[in-house]
């Protein structure tokens, strides 16, 4: 059975990275649906320069490992003068991805919003982004709230990404403890349990929030 | 209903993984052949041993030939040579810090050289030949930098490690102040330093002064302040395996074979 003395002797650890992991998780949550939404609407938007640059951030960014956006601003920035911690830079990294994927989602929704309810909206004299903030967006954020749900369990998962650059995640304190202990297998499985408390809660939300939303409909 | 019914299906599901998941990491453990290490060796004709890839002058994957180079590598291709009667007859398998008692205890490999500093803490998990290299703990910080020694590692600096070395650890007990950050592999412990992610790096000496020679603009400060004797370490309780391995190191002494490994990688201090 599973060596329940490494959590409880290692516990400050288990919970100084748990801590991290949540606070890096929430805030790249918030960042990456900020971006995410500014890059969906350039992406649909009638400007043909800003539909450029939402798409090109969309294929170039959801295209490269993870790991690189992260070594790009650990140990890319510094060559020009601008030194993150492993925490931020690794914060950052998952932002900044994970808006990729949720531009797409969102872009999709704002598409299954049928076009007449944007005709309407324009022809009464709402301006595009009155339009698009008063009537598409909240009808579309109804649809996309199941993929985009997805997206962030992948975010808390991700979040691991920080272990690699010092980040003093979760799954860097994991990797001290079992390097300390020469306990591989246990650790990690108290280490993965950790995640599944931040995301069974998630995924529930999400399987809820949608249910309620099919009956609103 | 729905919450509760969920709940006690991912209770069930959890449970039964993690009994399933531990349930087999021991099950190799156990299973201790009739054989012993040693025999088993000799039986398949080769060994297989775990060496670092990222460690210059120690066990270096070299791109234009794909083949590891270094000190670690040449000693193990001697103990081939010795135990299996061949020194080809030898399979290297990457093992970091972190992976080499595991894979050690899982049977993926019969030896670790890769540069592992004998400790009372490992002698628990793993069984060590005699001594094979002599280092000593140091630090590397770039050319100019205000550190010294240790005594300038003071708090508010950020010192770099590997996850799992023994330096990790030693430089938490001799500089308390300073902030460690320990990262995968020497790689990317060094490119961190490079990258001014930290003011020093520390590990042994040997492996800081491959560092050295791959950018001169670093240099070792404050000499050494802790022993690192190397040994190589085998699964626990294989007395034949760590006897023949002693018996070839102590060959490789007396014949001079050791003494020119040494020189070809490790230049005088």
């Amino acid at each position: 059975m599973i060596d329940f003395s490494i959590l409880i002797d290692n516990l400050d650890t288990y919970l100084e990275g748990f801590k991290n992991t949540i606070l890096a998780s929430i805030i790249a949550l918030i960042g990456s649906f900020i971006i995410g939404v500014i890059v969906a609407v350039m992406r649909i938007s009638p400007i043909k320069p800003l539909n450029w640059i939402g798409s090109v951030y969309v294929e170039f960014i959801r295209n490269i490992p993870l790991l690189i956006i992260t070594f790009f601003f650990y140990i890319g920035l510094p060559s020009i003068g601008v030194t993150l911690t492993g925490f931020v830079a690794g914060t950052i990294a998952l932002a900044i991805y994970t808006a990729s994927f949720i531009a797409e989602a969102i872009r999709a929704g704002i598409q299954a919003v049928p076009k007449g309810q944007m005709e309407a909206a324009r022809s009464s004299g709402l301006t595009y982004l009155q339009a698009m903030w008063t009537i598409i967006l909240p009808q579309a954020i109804k649809i996309v709230i199941p993929p985009i749900g997805n997206q962030f369990i992948n975010l808390v998962k991700n979040s691991a990404i920080l272990g690699m650059v010092a980040g003093l995640d979760l799954m860097y304190f994991g990797d001290l403890v079992s390097s300390h202990t020469f306990v591989t297998f246990d650790v990690y499985i108290f280490v993965a349990l950790f995640y599944l408390v931040l995301t069974i809660p998630l995924s529930l939300g999400v399987g809820y929030l949608e249910k309620r939303l099919a009956r609103s409909h | 209903m729905f919450k509760s019914k969920t709940t006690k299906i991912a209770g069930v599901l959890l449970l039964s993984a993690s009994m399933l998941l531990s349930a087999c990491g021991k099950d190799k453990e156990t299973s201790g052949s009739a054989k012993n290490a040693l025999e088993q060796i000799k039986a398949n004709g080769k060994i297989v041993i775990g060496v670092k890839y990222d460690t210059r002058l120690f066990g270096l994957k070299n791109p234009s030939s794909g083949e590891v180079e270094g000190f670690d590598i040449d000693i193990s291709k001697e103990l081939a040579k010795d135990i299996v009667g061949d020194e080809k007859k030898v399979e290297f398998k990457e093992v970091t810090s972190k992976t080499r008692i595991p894979m050690l205890n899982n049977g993926d490999i019969d030896a670790i050289v890769a540069t592992m500093t004998i400790s009372e803490e490992r002698k628990k998990e793993v069984d060590f030949s005699d001594v094979y290299f002599d280092a000593g703990q140091s630090l590397l910080v770039k050319k100019g930098s205000s550190i010294k020694g240790l005594e300038d590692l003071k708090k508010g600096t950020k010192v770099l490690a590997v996850k799992g070395s023994t330096s990790a650890i030693n430089i938490r007990e001799k500089a308390p102040e300073t902030t460690v950050l320990e990262f995968e592999n020497y790689t990317e412990a060094f490119t961190a330093l490079k990258s001014g992610q930290g003011d020093a790096l520390t590990t042994d000496d040997s492996i800081l002064y491959g560092m050295v020679d791959q950018d001169a603009n670093y240099e070792l400060v404050g000499g050494t302040f802790t022993e690192e004797p190397y040994g190589i370490a085998v699964k626990k309780g294989n007395k034949e395996l760590v006897d023949a391995i002693n018996s070839a190191l102590k060959k490789m002494k007396d014949n001079g074979k050791y003494d020119e490994i040494h020189k070809k990688w490790i230049k005088s201090n």
